[in-house]
């Protein structure tokens, strides 16, 4: 459904250029859930600003690539086209409810833009809708809320009303930068479990943005792993939490604690994340790697298959423990 | 190549006295209104606490935001005057101290603070960062002064060499290593983390709380470890406390608070937290908790929770629970406690 190929993203800088992403492809299919885990700076929200054309151009450009969405290309597409696209075939969540929500609009206002400007609703039918879909999110006294302003609401009910907004146009693919991670665990689940809860009901194909491996492991079907402006690892979910085999994916998964278990030392991953100032020449893991080898310096490494739906851009094969054979 | 610190926690002694023993400590901040500024309410942010810390152990606060712990740190500190209560800091009741008093116990409690960019001063270079401590409350020669930072660069994992460079230069785990390097300066007994790795990346989280770990073990430290995130204090923590609105809900040994919470909101919390590994996440309880935190510039009547608790009763509406002691070392307030399975 959605298919981008070899996307490169770059900001100017006072400092120079930034790399910001480095030719990620990667597909979701109809009704998928996928997972994009990544810290920050590792490309994952630019690349999916990027395929709404949502980066401030200038300082940002998207160099190169395509975005085929169904069979129109996103990223080629003229800006009446992609304004149908955007909220309509598209929803996207942002991560701060805060400052996502215009202050001086109702929430009703709010819902309701989206269904008068891409479904042509009357103001009767939109309201109707715009109450349904809020009683949907679980936000109690819709027709009343409809009438408040973002500053009466809480964050977690403010990003309940940003997931009514994108979900008003029905939209055949959702995607959520960071949803949850404003808010406080008990906040989180509700949200988590509504999400739950939609996707079952109404299929919508997600891409959830995050920086938690636990959020998306008990939602994603598939989970894409970013460093450095790359995609690492991609796997199905068992997959990649069972199974992980590129060494940063290996190395995140322990470094975090987990709450069901006493954990002894947390291993670390030592070093810092890539500055991203150069293009890259080799892996932009290697410096913090502990397998890397002169390969990984000179050459950036391509993704590999390495089982069912499961690719790693890695030279070195750590099951083997040795050099890959590519 | 993982930080060579060591694993086993230092066991509290329960033997000695605690280091810091706070009991019924409330902080009340006014709310004004009006031309003349009358005083129409309070925000309770913290609203009558007791716990003790012992010397060498970890206390997790944990809560959600608005919960009142990062408030409930900094007033065990007197970085803010308790309204009521008292904070005995090896038996001298920090509440009532004279400033001067007090000046003399700072350099035995310091504090690391959750923002790395905000905390530094940026027109300080990290040596005088390191040494203002040591400048205010040590006499040492300018020789001397520079060596001890120095150590103390080594100790936290820099470059003893980056000493004349300024906070800017470094990425936001360094940042933290810095301000632990200030807060450890002065050789203190006791220090409040406040969320010191929450504004971290997922993958310098764990060298930030290694190097906490390492350094307690080496300076004998007590922490009161306040964050939100369960599982970090899990890995953390000796002996956890869970605040809500104000006050603690719960208090226990770790493994015993996390394998057998008692107290409802304690319950829905764990539920809350995803478990990096999809069997474990497919097959959890989940107890979803409706609504938000109440403000705490009103809170509910009888116990702070029942708005929001899965189990709640006409009485606790009316009752404020008391902290009972259930088993040794395991403090809950709440009702029903004792009540089996729900």
């Amino acid at each position: 459904m959605l298919k981008v190929d070899d996307l490169h993203t770059e900001f100017d800088t006072p400092d120079g250029i930034v790399y910001a992403v480095n030719g990620v492809s990667f597909e979701v299919r109809p009704g998928e859930f996928v997972g994009v885990v990544g810290e920050s700076g590792s490309g994952k929200s630019v690349t999916m600003m990027s395929l709404l054309r949502l980066i401030p151009m200038p300082p940002g450009r998207v160099v190169s690539g395509s975005a085929k969405f169904d069979d129109d290309d996103l990223l080629a597409m003229d800006q009446g086209d992609l304004r149908t696209v955007r909220g309509g075939k598209i929803g996207f969540i942002f991560q701060d409810p805060m400052t996502s929500l215009n202050p001086v609009l109702s929430i009703g206002h709010q819902i309701t833009e989206p269904l008068k400007l891409h479904l042509r609703c009357d103001r009767k039918t939109a309201n109707e809708t715009a109450a349904n879909l809020l009683t949907m999110v679980g936000l109690p006294d819709a027709k009343q809320r409809l009438k408040s302003y973002p500053h009466e609401l809480s964050g977690g009910m403010r990003q309940r009303v940003m997931i009514a907004i994108a979900l008003a146009c029905s939209p055949q693919l959702l995607i959520a930068d960071e949803p949850t991670t404003a808010l406080d665990v008990t906040v989180q689940a509700q949200i988590i479990e509504i999400v739950r809860n939609l996707r079952d009901q109404l299929g919508t194909a997600m891409i959830w943005i995050t920086h938690d491996l636990g959020v998306i492991a008990g939602l994603a079907d598939r989970v894409i792993v970013m460093y450095g402006g790359a995609i690492v690892e991609e796997a199905r979910v068992a997959d990649l939490y069972q199974r992980p085999q590129h060494p940063y994916t290996q190395g995140l998964l322990r470094s975090i604690p987990r709450l069901d278990q006493k954990g002894s030392t947390l291993e670390s991953i030592t070093g810092t994340p890539p500055s991203l100032y150069a293009a890259p020449t080799g892996c932009t893991f290697a410096p913090r790697c502990p397998h890397a080898f002169d390969r990984c310096l000179r050459e950036v490494p391509v993704s590999i298959a390495v089982g069912d739906d499961h690719r790693v851009a890695c030279w070195y094969d750590t099951d083997a423990e040795a050099p890959r054979d590519v | 190549m993982s930080d060579p610190s060591v694993a086993t926690a230092v066991a509290p002694n329960r033997e000695g006295d605690a280091l810091v023993s706070v009991t019924d400590l409330e902080k009340h901040f006014p709310i004004m209104k009006g031309v003349f500024r009358r005083q129409v309410g309070a925000v309770r942010a913290v609203d009558g606490i007791s716990f003790d810390i012992y010397r060498g152990e970890t206390l997790g606060l944990v809560g959600e935001s608005g919960s009142g712990k990062s408030t409930a740190g900094r007033t065990v500190l007197r970085l803010e005057k308790p309204t009521n209560g008292s904070i005995l800091f090896e038996g001298r009741d920090l509440a009532t101290l004279s400033n001067s008093e007090l000046r003399k116990l700072r350099p035995r409690m310091q504090m690391v603070f959750q923002n790395p960019h905000s905390s530094l001063n940026p027109r300080m270079t990290v040596a005088s960062i390191i040494g203002e401590p040591i400048v205010e409350h040590r006499s040492l020669t300018k020789q001397e002064r520079r060596t001890r930072i120095g150590e103390l660069l080594e100790l936290v994992g820099l470059d003893p060499s980056h000493a004349n460079r300024y906070p800017h230069e470094f990425s936001g785990g360094q940042r933290q290593r810095i301000g632990i390097a200030r807060a450890i300066a002065l050789d203190p007994d006791f220090i409040v983390c406040d969320e010191p790795v929450s504004a971290l990346d997922v993958s310098i989280q764990a060298q930030v709380v290694n190097l906490l770990e390492r350094v307690q073990d080496e300076l004998g430290l007590a922490y009161l470890f306040i964050s939100h995130d369960m599982s970090m204090v899990r890995h953390i923590a000796d002996r956890v406390a869970v605040m809500y609105l104000g006050r603690i809900v719960e208090l226990a040994p770790v493994d015993q608070l996390y394998e057998s919470p008692k107290h409802p909101y304690t319950r829905a919390l764990h539920s809350a937290v995803p478990v990096p590994d999809p069997v474990v996440e497919g097959q959890r309880m989940r107890v979803i908790l409706s609504g938000d935190i109440p403000s705490p510039a009103n809170p509910p009547s009888g116990c702070p929770f029942h708005t929001r608790c899965p189990v709640a009763r006409d009485r606790c509406s009316v009752d404020v629970p008391e902290s009972r002691e259930i088993e040794p070392g395991h403090v809950v307030a709440c009702h029903f406690a004792d009540e089996p399975g729900w």
